[in-house]
């Protein structure tokens, strides 16, 4: 397949990924605004430290209220990243690739951004938000869920994958990185309500309230919670899980090509982090030195992939 | 139906009966709810939006992303009526080639007399560069869409040979699609020739001119501008139903003598290049130096047999439409028979008799741009205000070479399903024909263009025209 096929694919999940993940973290803050007036500013500041947007951001507005940073992050024109932006980015690697992927898909792709350019061409109204946002996550699932149901197990679908847990995984670490120092329990504060809420959030915003608490029985702690984040295979958005597939995929690539790359060596190095490190560990070496390592070698990773699959010349 | 009864309706005799080829769908038709018709309408639209058919129209940005209109009320020919079409256009297709060999050879045409020495050397569309070079299997043109006209029971007319980059033909086979998906009882009722088979056949078809640097199973390719181009839908929609890759020049470069795609794997040779890129384009070292869309030495590559390129590089220079004017000897000289299809009676505006007859009936002319295409740059007499009667007047004082002019023809009409019922429109029909060493192939049916406007003559995409499904019956 063309090396610029291949680049087209893992961008167009990686942008599809990103626009659930985008709608996840407003979820996330929607719910603290609502619940905890106080804690607000705050709360937004972080989810836009979090998409990496917040330099954009200030250009547009000096205050960080729910209202304009929900506008920005949905369907500001000037932001690059916005929902609506990166749904069209996704649109537009769909047709460039389009001959990789089958019609369920491509028609799954097409529908999710004529419905959402409408959705988000007027500014949301406080009623309609969560809607919008459940459609956002529903027009990906619907991609994801044509793409299993309908594409050959080949180097294509590899690269869609390795492209959707590339992002997922870079979104988990950054809602992790942003928020790591509430995680330490030097400077924890067990039981104020600030803390409940500020880990509820990072659940949140990575979809897994309902399965911590089911696995945890109700006990909500620190560390458990970034060892659950961080560590636990079962959940599909910790690193550990996004990265056994990242090496699964590439390793397919691998036996497929009959040739082993520099970013083969790269994932396998991270993996190993995952599995010989406990949380204990981490703790001691640090968690925000152990999550800036992450993100830097994920950001090589990325790089390598690229160069060795001729995404560009 | 008040339609002047000076055109042939295909569907509705002057008695308001069906015609022979219409009479099966036209009882269907009789029980249909008009109400159900106008929601399938709008249920293909949605189905067009879904499917991504759409079609960039130049110089208007506000609507990047625009549906050509499609009418469900589908234009039917008959077996045998196609039989007698396809003879002429396959008589025509040869003629072309060889006529195409000739001038890229020893011009005989040019010798004997039959077509002018300057008609060709002053070309624009004439290619230097493909003097002497006879490409992979001997094939100029292995796509060529034939633009016919109708203006009677028996009278057909060849109003244009698309032998560069005919486009079109992804909406002949989603028409159909569609048709199929919306009316699946109509199918079962009316007997109609399959159009699918094309894309195989033209998978075959290229296959079938694999250079001879080629090792093995040909690898094919379709070469387009990009994502931003208005038949990119097409270019997409082939490629994937040929399972062949679809490529842009910066995928492409020159490798020992190859022209080679960027794979994941490092880069490949390609053997036959379907490119919907103009000659001008293909290569910046041989042509427009300033083309990004193209490939550097390409042209070195394929005039020493490293690749094949469809249609071939100069093929503009059999449809230009001063040349156009000749095919009626064009055909004669390369066949020995007389044409089968018609030719428009052709006006060479270069010729001063000639300019003096368009000039002094204008208002009853179509004036055509020798060089135009898709109904840009095009005056319809009968239509025309007496302000643009005058700015054609203009135009062909200065650059008489610039124009040719042609009778207009009674085209014929063919329904379209209206708010207010059935009503007669205007249409042509472009066939789509395949070139290989040893066959012609020519799916029955092909591109019907309606134009949408009352009285209207004009059925380009780019002009206000729509699509319709075209049947061929079974015999």
């Amino acid at each position: 397949m063309l090396g610029k096929t291949a680049g087209g694919l893992f961008w167009m999940f990686r942008y599809l990924e990103r626009s659930e993940n985008t709608a996840r973290m407003i979820d996330a803050g929607l719910r603290i605004s609502l619940t905890r007036s106080s804690a607000a500013e705050s709360e937004w500041t972080s989810i836009l430290h979090a998409t990496g947007l917040q330099a954009g951001y200030l250009q547009r507005y000096s205050t960080y209220t729910g209202d304009q940073v929900i506008d920005y992050l949905l369907r500001d024109e000037t932001n690059p990243g916005s929902v609506r932006a990166v749904v069209e980015a996704a649109r537009n690697d769909a047709r460039l690739v389009r001959t990789a992927l089958t019609r369920e898909v491509w028609e799954a792709v097409n529908e999710c951004y004529m419905v959402l350019k409408d959705a988000l061409a007027h500014p949301i109204s406080d009623r309609d938000l969560p809607r919008i946002l459940q459609m956002i996550r529903q027009r990906s699932a619907f991609v994801r869920g044509a793409l299993h149901g309908t594409m050959l197990r080949n180097e294509m679908y590899d690269f869609a994958r390795i492209g959707t847990f590339f992002e997922r995984a870079d979104n988990t670490a950054r809602i992790l990185d942003v928020k790591y120092y509430i995680l330490l329990p030097s400077v924890m504060h067990v039981g104020t309500p600030t803390d409940n809420v500020q880990w509820e959030t990072i659940l949140r915003a990575t979809s897994a309230v309902r399965a911590y608490q089911t696995l945890h029985d109700g006990e909500v702690d620190p560390k458990s919670i970034a060892k659950f984040l961080m560590l636990d295979r079962r959940l599909p958005r910790s690193l550990a899980f996004c990265y056994g597939k990242i090496q699964d995929n590439l390793g397919y690539l691998e036996t497929d090509y009959g040739v082993r790359h520099p970013c083969h060596d790269l994932a396998a190095r991270i993996c190993k982090r995952f599995a010989t490190y406990d949380v204990d560990a981490i703790f001691d070496y640090g968690l925000h030195e152990f999550i800036s390592d992450f993100l830097k070698d994920s950001a090589a990773l990325g790089q390598q992939i690229e160069i060795d699959y001729r995404f560009i010349e | 139906m008040n339609e002047s009864p000076a055109y042939f309706d295909e569907m509705l005799q002057p008695d308001g009966g069906p015609r022979g080829p219409y009479a099966q769908y036209y009882d269907w038709l009789r029980k249909e709810e008009p109400g159900r018709l106008l929601e399938k309408s709008a249920e293909a639209e949605a189905l067009f939006r879904l499917t991504g058919i759409t079609f960039n129209v130049y110089g208007d940005p506000s609507e990047a992303e625009r549906l050509i209109p499609f009418d469900v009320i589908p234009r039917i020919i008959a077996g045998r009526e196609w039989v007698k079409v396809t003879k002429g256009i396959e008589q025509r297709v040869r003629a072309l080639n060889a006529f195409l060999h000739d001038i890229y050879h020893r011009q005989e045409i040019v010798r004997a007399g039959r077509v002018p020495a300057h008609m060709i050397a002053r070309n624009a569309a004439f290619l230097p560069q493909m003097i002497g070079v006879t490409p992979p299997g001997g094939i100029y043109t292995h796509i060529v869409g034939t633009d016919l006209v109708r203006t009677g029971p028996d009278e057909f007319f060849v109003l244009e040979d698309n032998a560069r980059t005919p486009s079109g033909v992804s909406y002949m086979l989603e028409n159909r699609e569609t048709m199929l998906h919306m009316f699946p009882e109509l199918f079962s009722k009316v007997k109609v020739q399959s159009v699918s088979q094309y894309p195989r056949s033209l998978r075959r078809s290229l296959s079938a001119c694999a250079p001879q640097a080629c090792e093995g199973r040909p690898t094919v390719a379709v070469l387009t501008p990009g994502i931003y181009n208005s038949a990119y839908y097409e270019h997409a929609f082939l490629a994937d139903q040929m399972g062949a890759e679809l490529v842009e020049g910066h995928d492409l470069r020159v490798v020992n003598g190859r022209v080679a795609m960027r794979t994941t794997e490092g880069y490949k040779p390609i053997d036959v290049l379907y490119r919907r890129i103009d000659d001008d384009y293909i290569d910046p070292l041989n042509f427009n130096p300033d083309s990004m869309l193209g490939v550097p030495g390409i042209m070195d590559v394929y005039r020493a047999g490293g690749i094949t390129l469809a249609n071939a590089p100069g093929t503009g220079i059999a449809d230009d439409k001063a040349i156009y004017s000749y095919m009626p000897e064009i055909i004669e000289f390369y066949t020995g028979e007389k044409a089968i299809l018609n030719n428009v009676p052709t006006h060479r505006c270069s010729e001063p008799e000639a300019l003096k007859y368009v000039l002094d009936n204008l208002a009853d002319l179509v004036v055509k741009e020798v060089h135009g295409s898709g109904g840009y740059g095009m005056l319809v007499g009968p239509a025309a205000s007496k302000a643009e009667l005058a700015t054609f007047r203009a135009k062909l004082a200065a650059n008489p070479d610039h124009y040719i002019a042609q009778p207009t023809l009674a085209l014929s009409t063919v329904p379209i399903l209206t708010d207010a019922g059935l009503a007669p429109r205007h249409v042509d029909l472009r066939p789509y024909v395949l070139v290989s060493p040893d066959r012609i192939e020519i799916t029955p049916g092909g591109l019907t263009r309606v134009a949408l406007t009352e009285g209207s003559l004009v059925v380009n995409s780019s002009q206000g025209g729509g699509t319709k499904d075209t049947w061929v019956l079974e015999e």
